[in-house]
């Protein structure tokens, strides 16, 4: 290096440390040392890249041609002058000013459409040469880099964005607010019309969207009615921002409109609306580019829009059709407290194989019907079974009181169905009777006997056993006859909680001893404190083991009645049995 | 009729004696005279009701009423809620601020203070989705889409639910809806509420309406449980989880073998002890989940407390931990939590022991 910068030669001027040498050595091999024919050295005017010379004033003391071609202008006289680039005369009076810039700090700046960095070497009284390299490849690449990173973020962040919600208004929502944020000024989504109105979503920048209901006319806008049945985006140059009706433009939007792009949302198979996007006349049209992802960004909308939309539906079928299967809420009937609790097999789901129902007789002398039931099997085919016997044990209610019968002809139906499944069942006849005490009349088709928990905490099996039904052509049954004193409590489950598997060994049966045992603890219990009590073991003993269907229902005569009531006993601790 | 007006302290005491005898129609009688006297339903359900329901825990535990008589109790408040909010007297509010969601985690039993947190909001004009206890993550979400919700508040009392309520949160917020979390499993600070993500803590309902009310952003950004939780990537958690019942099981038979007593003990007996244990084991697994060992601690010191006021010594909590010691010598962080929980029983035992300081 020193060998190199230390040889002198005629045309140097000067240089500087760090800088390469101004006189570019040729390229002479050993055999012929340099420096044999001075006249064919090059000189730093023959260097391929623009070079200038300025003065300590900033004036062109001398240029290569190079430079000369890029910066000479034409003067009034005709004469070819050397005009400095105005960042290049900032740069050269802070360099001439301050001294040596810190290494590696190349002024930079537009010359035309290309961009350079100058590079500084002083030389002598005072001047700078200024070698100039052309970066525009390297600019234009890495400008073209942030802007794909930019944009891949921010479509892999709108992707994720819009297909977290299955919720239609908010899917909406979502996307004509990503699209102000990032494609446009405002943005408003218009969903396919349901009869004459259309669902309008507008969203400003940098507000929350709108949701508005419009009795419009697609054929205003320019290319919305064609949007809206999917055909092809018309291109946003065709579109006048004039022509657009007063609705489009979102409350607060501030000057006009002064390009407008209108695009499909494709969905899966047909539209699933159209998307409107708004610039105001200070800023720029859209570009080509920007169409392009205006574009992809509807395709992702839509996507996710239509599957909302497929959810939604559905989910209303779902609902619908489930309300039947649904155990009914309970309360208080006749003078009697019924409480019950449901959880399906697999958390997911609402309805299963177990059921219950409550029907109150017409009048408090009458006998409310209470029905708790298994289907064999579990989820929805079991599910639907149960609303099928649900459905065959109200017609059967006029016949109620004779469980025998009810029975015998649930069996019947249950055996000509097409189903295979057979169920087990528990009936009771619920009265109460002036005395406050509840007359029970019970009976188990194949199904544990209900249990009845005393206020002094005793636990009592109804004297009950029949045959399934759905199973034999024939079945036998016997009913039991109990009576509940106030503060009593008659249990009716299913065997989703005696069978729950785990405990803290993971890997016993709940069982009925311990379910009875829980009971000895819950008397004088409210039936609702009973069932939940029952239903809150049976989940702790489980832990996050799967389970069957858990059922459970509690028929209670309540412990005091109403003081605006008649005046029945207030604190029952009357015995039976 | 101010002057009439029964302090809260009185309708405390009138309702305490009400549930505690399981005189539903004589608490409901209280708070409607309470409405009468001119209190507002929202300073009766949180400075009466909620204060007697807080009294029916510390009872428990305490060993001075049974699990029955809680049960009992907890159920008596419960309609006297639904008589004091739905009652003819409460000129029901018409909703006019927005929609949210009120739910317990999955596996959470105590619903009162989710309720509770309910009715005031329902009180303050909110239209309110009340999921009840333990309400399972699919369900949340799928009623978040069903009903696009502004919010989601998530109560939880009991800290071993802190995991299940994580992927509550997550999941919730995965689809653009905020989390705001209550209860005590959240930390008396709320710093787990922080810790799994939750968009807001609350310490009480007065505190989440305040917070509904100033306004909560809906979350944009997708994060997956394990960014808020990076340490559980030694898998100790899942570990502990996965062996309970054979850590269970094993600590049985030591424990057996340490005190001979222990092989008289009845099947009821051995699992009690047994379900100590896994108790145990749950707590620990939640420390480990949250990296805090408070979790644990905070539980051994309950679990101490209520072992006391039954007569049950503390020394084989003790004898438990240390041989749960020798079952996670793989767990740097599990059995550093085991051995702070030891330290800080013995400490207590040293306590008790001291002469004349005994209860």
């Amino acid at each position: 290096m020193t060998a190199e910068s230390s040889s002198p030669g005629r045309e140097v001027v000067g240089y500087a440390r760090r800088v390469p040498a101004l006189v570019i050595p040729s390229p002479g091999s050993p055999a012929q040392p340099r420096g044999t024919d001075v006249r064919a050295a090059p000189t730093w005017k023959d260097a391929p890249c623009p070079a200038l010379v300025l003065d300590a004033s900033g004036e062109v003391v001398d240029a290569n041609p190079p430079a000369r071609l890029m910066l000479a202008r034409p003067q009034d006289g005709g004469a070819l002058r050397v005009v400095v680039p105005s960042w290049l005369t900032a740069a050269h009076r802070g360099l001439v000013e301050g001294g040596v810039p810190p290494e590696g700090q190349a002024a930079a700046g537009e010359i035309g459409d290309r961009f350079f960095a100058a590079h500084p070497s002083p030389v002598a009284h005072g001047g700078v040469a200024w070698w100039l390299f052309d970066d525009t490849g390297r600019r234009r690449a890495e400008a073209a880099l942030t802007s794909a990173r930019e944009q891949a973020e921010t479509r892999a962040m709108v992707s994720s964005t819009l297909l977290s919600s299955l919720n239609v208004p908010r899917c909406a929502e979502v996307a004509a607010q990503l699209a102000a944020e990032h494609l446009a000024d405002a943005a408003l989504l218009v969903l396919p019309p349901v009869g004459r109105r259309f669902a309008v979503t507008h969203a400003l920048r940098g507000e929350p969207a709108v949701h508005s209901s419009l009795p419009l006319d697609p054929g205003e806008v320019p290319g919305l009615a064609e949007a809206l049945q999917g055909f092809p985006p018309v291109p946003a140059r065709w579109i006048d921002p004039h022509v657009l009706p007063g609705w489009v433009l979102p409350a607060g939007f501030t000057g006009p409109v002064g390009s407008v792009i209108v695009t499909p949302l494709p969905g899966h198979g047909v539209s699933a609306g159209a998307l409107i996007l708004l610039r105001s006349s200070a800023e720029r049209a859209f570009s080509p580019d920007e169409e392009a992802f205006a574009r992809l960004f509807a395709a992702r909308a839509g996507a996710a829009l239509s599957a909302a939309r497929l959810y939604s539906e559905q989910s209303a079928i779902t609902t619908t059709l489930m309300r039947e299967l649904l155990p009914p809420t309970l309360g208080c009937l006749h003078g009697v407290d019924y409480a019950g609790h449901y959880r399906a097999a697999s958390d997911h789901e609402r309805i299963g194989g177990d059921f219950y129902d409550v029907h109150p007789g017409d009048d408090a002398s009458q006998e409310t019907f209470v029905v708790l039931g298994d289907v064999a099997g579990k989820g929805l085919d079991a599910a639907v079974l149960t609303g099928k016997i649900r459905n065959t044990l109200h017609a059967l209610l006029p016949l109620a009181s004779d469980h025998e019968q009810v029975l015998t002809l649930l069996n019947g139906a249950l055996l000509t169905s097409r189903h295979t499944r057979f169920a087990t069942l528990v009936l009771a006849c619920v009265r109460r009777e002036d005395d406050g005490r509840v007359r029970l009349r019970l009976t188990s088709a194949g199904h544990m006997p209900p249990l009845i928990v005393r206020t002094d905490g005793r636990v009592e099996e109804a004297d009950t056993h029949g045959t399934l039904v759905g199973a034999l052509p024939s079945i036998t049954v016997r009913t039991a006859e109990d009576w509940l004193a106030p503060g009593e409590t008659c249990l009716l489950y299913t065997d989703g909680i005696t069978e729950a598997r785990g405990g803290p060994l993971g890997d016993e049966l709940f069982g009925e001893h311990r379910l009875r045992q829980a009971l000895t603890e819950c008397g004088g219990m409210p039936g609702e404190a009973i069932v939940e009590r029952v239903q809150m073991l049976a989940a702790q003993w489980l832990g996050s083991g799967s389970h069957d269907d858990m059922a459970t229902l509690a028929v209670g005569a309540p412990r005091a009645v109403p003081p605006t009531g008649a005046d029945h006993g207030t604190d029952g601790s009357r015995g039976t049995a | 009729m101010s002057g009439s007006r029964p302090s809260a302290a009185d309708l405390r005491d009138q309702l305490w004696r009400a549930v505690l005898e399981g005189g539903e129609y004589d608490a409901v009688d209280c708070v409607r005279a309470g409405l009468d006297a001119g209190w507002q339903e929202e300073e009766l359900l949180l400075d009466v009701v909620a204060r007697v329901q807080e009294k029916i825990g510390a009872e428990w535990a305490a060993d001075r009423i049974t699990v029955a008589q809680e049960h009992a109790a907890t159920s008596i408040n419960e309609r006297v809620i639904a008589a004091l909010v739905h009652g003819p007297a409460a000129g029901r509010p018409v909703p006019h601020r927005g929609r949210v969601t009120v739910a317990c985690v999955d596996g959470e039993w105590h619903a009162f203070p989710a309720r509770l947190v309910a009715e005031v909001l329902r009180l303050r004009g909110w239209l309110v989705d009340y999921l009840g206890a333990q309400t399972p993550t699919p369900h949340l979400v799928a009623h978040q889409h069903h009903t696009n919700s502004d919010a989601v508040l998530l109560s939880g009392s009991i800290p071993t639910h802190l995991p299940a309520a994580h992927a509550a949160i997550t999941a919730c917020r995965a689809i653009g809806v905020p989390v705001l979390a209550g209860g005590r499993a959240f930390g008396a600070d709320g710093r787990f509420a922080r810790a799994l993500g939750a968009d807001a803590w609350a310490p009480d309902a007065r505190g989440a309406a305040d917070v509904l009310e100033a306004g909560l952003p809906r979350p944009m950004a997708v994060r997956q449980a394990v960014d808020d939780l990076p340490h559980l990537a030694d898998q100790e958690y899942t570990m502990v989880v996965r062996s309970r019942s054979r850590l269970v099981k094993q600590m049985l038979m030591d424990l057996e073998s340490r005190f001979p007593a222990m092989r008289g003990y009845s099947d009821a007996q051995r699992e009690r002890t047994a379900e100590d244990l896994v108790h145990i084991l749950d707590f620990l697994a939640t420390a480990l989940y949250m990296d805090d060992a408070e979790v644990f601690t905070e539980f051994l010191g309950w679990t101490s407390e209520v072992l006391a006021a039954r007569g049950v010594p503390v020394h084989s909590l003790v004898t438990g931990l240390d041989i749960l010691a020798e079952q996670l010598h793989d767990f740097p962080r599990g059995l550093h939590l085991v051995h702070e929980g030891a330290n800080l029983l013995r400490g207590r035992a040293a306590d008790a022991a001291v002469p004349g300081a005994g209860v």
